[in-house]
């Protein structure tokens, strides 16, 4: 069973007298555990999909069930719920906390969203710093921490609860080429030993050339559905 | 919740400037209301007392209708001896009352021999008055502070006018219940100063003087003041006193008695209605500072923080934990600027008492401010600016909780 379905997604936004369609019946299935990349350019329609999948924003038209539920029909709070149980997100400023220390912030939506228990909580943060490298940044404030790190804490914070899905808009924008690579292995990697799918858009080639489907959008709507192996990357 | 709280404050930290700003002008205005309440308290309750305890007493018992027509001193409206035994009994029996004394209070013409003008005497057992209202003799400014037969004390205000001192004889001359005119010698014992200056024409004789000079078989008692153990039990045993009168009736079967405290019959107690009344006005402007100031704050602080927000929404916070969040944050401010605002007013006030700041009521010279702060002022005080800080939050919080993620996280 596809973790994503969209049928004939719509989104339009007024602006004055202005309609502006920024999806036209896209159509697209996600299977889990699948590294996915959302290409095109400015104004293609990416990010709106994204939010749309990460039930922030909703479509004008279409359906879409992620995870079984059919997130078209859900209010504020349920969104909310939905969100904090089966997706993760990745930003493209890393959108930490700040006043909160790395162990925090990846502590954060444990606490305030799913309420697991404290010994519970210590275990997954701690497998999870490990298993992305920050174990030993762990007490540090987001401003005393490189780009790449804040990512790095940003991923936990995604993974941490063990979503089905994680999405991540334009995330190695804001990171030198190195570190963009690291990530992206480092979110491979994370999908390789959880499952997890990761959902992407991006315009960056490094990206594209690391996601197994891409596809490509143009004026709102899907032009091309891409698969292949991927990279390895040394 | 504890997590919450801990947001809350490193939130607050992490604009530390602002935070103490916003904390020193609740602080300020907390030790402005305090200190207010404090000197504004002391010098009503010193009121208060030069009033009861020179003159009036805490309560006054008189037959009924003897109030409304008090400036005519009207002698047929004197309690007779079965009654005023009536009320010694009730007085007797009643714990909370300390002593109480009565008076025969009647007009009459003051002579010193070659001039004449009218007087208002009051007839007192001198032991009995000195206890009920005990700052009486520290109102006699010249001669002897007692008062035996034959003597008097007479108003500072006559004395001057008419040019008589202590030791002089003078002639009282009044009219009896039925109509008759009699007249009495007495020997000036000392000059007596008003309350709250030298006027006033109120002398005093002893209640066998005054039985003597109005032809009275027995002493008719215009009133009994009395002295409570404990001031701020006066509207229990007012109450409990009314009650216990109120089954005395007379002939027409409406009560005898009618008992007032000392709010019904001086005009002193619309003074101290007016400090309570600016008192409060003070309070709604330390309301006013804490509601603008929490709110300005966190207006700027939700306006600031927009995708921190949206990252919380996106990530799955639920709205109410939100609300939580920012009211946590009100709530903290008002708890630091309280918590400060009631320490620096506390010790404010502590300083004042050590300066020994003086001042002067009436006749008093000197008076020592003897400020005092009641616990239930500062908890009140600390109550109200934590839940108006809480409010203040309330439409910025709400307005945090209610943002669209997407909006939020877009916002720049």
């Amino acid at each position: 069973m596809s973790l994503i379905t969209a049928e004939n997604l719509a989104k339009d936004y007024r602006t004055g007298e202005v309609t502006v369609h920024a999806l036209r019946g896209v159509s697209f299935r996600i299977e889990p555990a699948s590294f996915v990349s959302f290409v095109g350019p400015s104004g293609s329609g990416k990010t709106t999909i994204l939010n749309i999948v990460g039930c922030l924003d909703k479509p004008s038209g279409g359906s879409l069930t992620v995870a079984g539920t059919d997130v078209t029909a859900l209010d504020m709070k349920e969104s909310a719920r939905f969100r904090g149980n089966h997706i993760g997100f990745i930003f493209q400023d890393f959108n930490l906390i700040p006043v909160l220390t790395v162990h925090e912030n990846v502590e954060y939506p444990l606490m305030m969203v799913q309420n697991v228990p404290e010994r519970e909580r210590r275990e997954r943060i701690g497998t999870l710093l490990e298993a992305v490298g920050m174990a030993d940044q762990r007490d540090k404030y987001p401003d005393q921490l490189s780009g790449g790190q804040k990512q790095r804490a940003a991923i936990a914070r995604a993974l941490v609860t063990n979503p089905r899905l994680v999405l991540a808009d334009e995330p190695t924008a804001n990171l030198d080429s190195a570190t963009a690579y690291a990530v992206i292995d480092l979110m491979k990697r994370m999908r390789d030993e959880r499952q997890t799918t990761f959902i992407f858009s991006t315009h960056d080639q490094k990206i594209v050339g690391e996601a197994e489907i891409l596809f490509w959008l143009e004026d709102g709507a899907l032009r091309e559905v891409q698969e292949k192996g991927g990279r390895n990357h040394g | 919740m504890v997590n919450l709280f801990k947001m809350a404050v490193r939130n607050l930290l992490r604009y530390r400037r602002r935070t103490l700003l916003t904390a020193s002008l609740i602080t300020i205005g907390v030790v402005f209301v305090l200190v207010f309440l404090s000197v504004s308290g002391s010098f009503k309750a010193m009121m208060i007392g030069q009033i009861t305890d020179s003159m009036l007493g805490h309560l006054q018992i008189h037959r009924q209708g003897y109030v409304a027509s008090i400036d005519n001193l009207p002698l047929n409206l004197n309690l007779k001896p079965p009654e005023v035994r009536k009320v010694s009994e009730a007085l007797d029996g009643m714990p909370g009352v300390e002593t109480y004394s009565p008076r025969i209070k009647f007009g009459g013409m003051f002579s010193n021999f070659t001039e004449t003008t009218n007087i208002r005497l009051n007839g007192i057992i001198p032991e009995r008055e000195f206890k009920t209202v005990p700052l009486l003799p520290s109102r006699i400014s010249e001669g002897k502070k007692t008062l035996v037969k034959g003597e008097m004390l007479l108003p500072a205000l006559l004395a001057r006018g008419m040019n008589v001192k202590v030791g002089d004889p003078v002639v009282v001359v009044a009219t009896n219940q039925d109509g008759s005119v009699n007249g009495k010698q007495f020997i000036v014992a000392g000059i007596l100063e008003g309350v709250t200056g030298p006027g006033g024409r109120d002398g005093y004789i002893h209640l066998d003087d005054a039985v003597e000079t109005l032809r009275m078989r027995e002493p008719e008692i215009s009133e009994i003041a009395v002295r409570l153990k404990d001031f701020g039990r006066l509207s229990d045993v007012h109450n409990r006193l009314s009650g216990l009168l109120a089954g005395e009736k007379n002939p027409q079967g409406k009560p005898l008695f009618e008992v007032h405290t000392w709010e019904a019959l001086s005009p002193f107690f619309n003074v101290a209605r007016m400090i309570d009344v600016m008192t409060f006005f003070i309070k709604l402007m330390l309301i006013a500072i804490v509601l603008i100031s929490i709110m300005n704050v966190m207006i700027m602080a939700v306006y600031e923080r927009v995708r921190e927000i949206g990252t919380m929404a996106a990530i799955g916070t639920l709205p109410g934990r939100i609300l939580s969040l920012f009211l946590f944050e009100g709530f903290c401010l008002g708890i630091l600027g309280a918590v400060v605002g009631c320490i620096a007013g506390s010790l404010l006030l502590w300083i004042l008492n050590l300066s020994r700041v003086t001042f002067d009521f009436g006749q008093q010279k000197g008076l020592v401010l003897a400020v005092s702060l009641r616990p239930e002022d500062l908890l009140t005080i600390s109550v109200t600016v934590i839940l108006v800080s809480v409010a203040a939050s309330l439409q910025p919080a709400w307005k945090a909780s209610r943002m669209e993620p997407i909006e939020a996280l877009r916002h720049v």
